[in-house]
């Protein structure tokens, strides 16, 4: 049996942040990351203000405990933060805060791939919105 | 109650009081060497060797000088397969086993393949079964093989060995099965099933670990087999080494009380372990049982959860001992080669947990665990993205061609 940190079993039994946004509205970005044949699949969303700082985070995971535990300090970590700020984020700090042993690790890089995924949908979905607005607010004045 | 409930008896069991006080002489007053001809301590030994072998020898249906006390299920296996092939490379070097066998016969047919034999991997349906036709026609004048569990360590589902036995013994080639969880659980009986080499544990009966035996027919038709351990000529020959003593004691006398009570234990485990499929069930929506539903061990469940990841479920488990799989391949985290084999999408597979359970469960152990397994899969459940799994699995089902859930 893995033997797991204290703080990871935590966030394994007390996850924070569980959740989802409504992909709908503009300012959700959702990035959904894993393989069915690796066996862990996290889905990490969130929500930004008028100036661009993460005011929601929600994740929903499928996997061991190290997936959701990496998930879960994720989306704790990326709170009030800048999308600049959150693109920072890397899976060594993740990994190193909950002391997961090496066969895990690519827990941690899943989580950082959620992070860097559900900001890459937030930005396209922004650039989508955009180049759909100008031309068309145009027409209507 | 005490905590942990073990749930977890295809992996090991617990020796029986009544094994241990039976093997206890063995050690320090008993203590003499079965080869030693020439003084009391070694005839003392010798005897009780040779009892432990006629009570073996009654149990599986053969006769005393056909059993060969071993290591364990692996060192049987590994001397049934190796032994016959080197025994027999000269008529042909084919052998057939199946996709669901235990690593021991795996990794010893792929040890085969590098140095020159060929190996047929049978496939089997989604209950775990192999097709008999199939077996018939891949059976070749150059096989001097055939190796198929009777019991799956991981699923519980029986082999037909019997079908398996008779098709072989028409195509005058060696059937060897690997009985390790079988024997003890269902009735065995080699003369009447056909099966000309038979591996077997003690661990898994209520006996010691570190000792077992391989069955191998000497008559109609004797086989032929080539020792693979040198040094002495031990075990007519066909295994050299000391006589582990007590543990050859203690797995005459597991194996002996398990087929005395098995009846009895067998209908008592059907019955707890059909209650807790059924109250998981009623319990859960999306619970899954693999294997056959008939065609099965008494003691085994291997369940899927569907959306919950299965080493995440038992680290929330902790008054329970159940395992995700075979206990060999536990350290890492690789899909079961044993329910891809049955074509069970890896989403599906990776949630899958087995319980095998025991002499010693009992009915209240069973509800508690319902409980236990139920609420912890409600609250993993309540964190899995479970649309998004929904539509990865209809994905892959759809491409596959196969609906399992």
């Amino acid at each position: 049996m893995i033997r797991y940190s204290e703080k990871a079993l935590l966030h394994y039994r007390c996850p924070h942040n569980v959740g989802t946004l409504d992909e709908q509205i503009a300012r959700v970005g959702t990035g959904v990351v894993g393989a069915p044949e690796c066996g862990d699949i996290v889905k990490l969303q969130i929500q930004i203000n008028d100036n661009g700082r993460i005011i929601e985070a929600r994740f929903k995971t499928f996997g061991c405990v190290a997936a959701i535990a990496c998930s879960s300090i994720a989306t704790d970590r990326l709170m009030d933060k800048t999308i600049e700020q959150a693109m920072l984020i890397s899976h060594t700090e993740l990994a190193s805060e909950l002391e997961l042993p090496p066969e895990k690790i690519h827990c941690s890089v899943l989580a950082e791939n959620a992070i860097r995924t559900a900001i890459e949908n937030l930005q396209h979905k922004n650039d989508a919105a955009r180049t759909a607005e100008s031309p068309s607010t145009k027409r209507g004045r | 109650m005490t905590l942990p409930i073990y749930l977890d008896n295809n992996a090991t069991t617990p020796v029986d009081a009544r094994v241990l006080e039976a093997m206890l002489p063995y050690f320090a007053e008993n203590f003499g060497n079965p080869a030693s001809v020439s003084h009391l301590p070694g005839d003392h030994a010798a005897e009780a060797v040779e009892l432990a072998r006629r009570q073996l020898a009654e149990v599986l249906g053969g006769r005393a000088n056909e059993i060969v006390f071993t290591s364990g299920a692996t060192e049987s296996i590994n001397l049934a397969i190796k032994g016959v092939a080197r025994a027999n490379a000269e008529e042909g070097k084919h052998i057939i086993a199946c996709l669901t066998e235990h690593m021991a016969v795996l990794d010893t047919c792929a040890y085969l393949e590098q140095n020159g034999f060929e190996i047929t991997y049978l496939p089997v349906g989604g209950h775990g079964l192999i097709d008999l036709d199939r077996l018939e026609a891949g059976i070749r004048p150059d096989t001097i093989l055939v190796s198929i569990m009777a019991a799956n360590n991981e699923t519980g589902v029986l082999q037909p060995i019997d079908e398996i036995g008779r098709i072989c013994r028409s195509k005058h080639v060696p059937f060897h099965t690997d009985a390790t969880q079988a024997v003890g659980k269902i009735p065995i009986d080699v003369d009447r099933m056909q099966i000309d080499l038979l591996s077997c544990s003690a661990h898994k009966i209520y006996g010691p670990k570190g000792v077992g035996a391989l069955f191998i027919r000497k008559f109609g038709p004797r086989v032929r087999c080539e020792p693979i351990i040198h040094g002495g000529g031990h075990e007519g020959g066909f295994r050299s080494g000391t006589l582990n003593v007590p543990g050859i004691v203690g797995l005459a006398k597991a194996a002996q009380l398990a087929t005395d009570e098995l009846p009895r234990e067998a209908a008592r485990l059907t019955s707890l372990r059909d209650r807790l499929v059924g109250g998981l069930q009623a319990d859960l929506d999306e619970v899954h049982l693999n294997g056959h539903p008939t065609k099965c061990l008494p003691n085994t469940a291997n369940l899927c959860f569907a959306w919950v990841e299965g080493e995440s479920l038992l680290q929330g488990l902790a008054t329970l001992a159940a395992s995700t799989g075979s206990a060999c391949s536990g350290a890492n985290n690789k899909t079961s080669h044993v329910l891809k084999a049955m074509s069970i999408p890896d989403l599906l597979a990776k949630t899958a947990i087995r319980f095998s359970l025991g002499r010693f469960n009992t009915a209240e152990e069973i509800e508690y665990t319902i409980g236990a397994v139920a609420e912890q899969v409600r609250r993993l459940r309540r964190v899995s993205p479970i649309d998004e799994l929904r539509t990865m699995m209809m994905k892959n089902t759809n491409q596959r061609g196969i609906i399992h859930t």
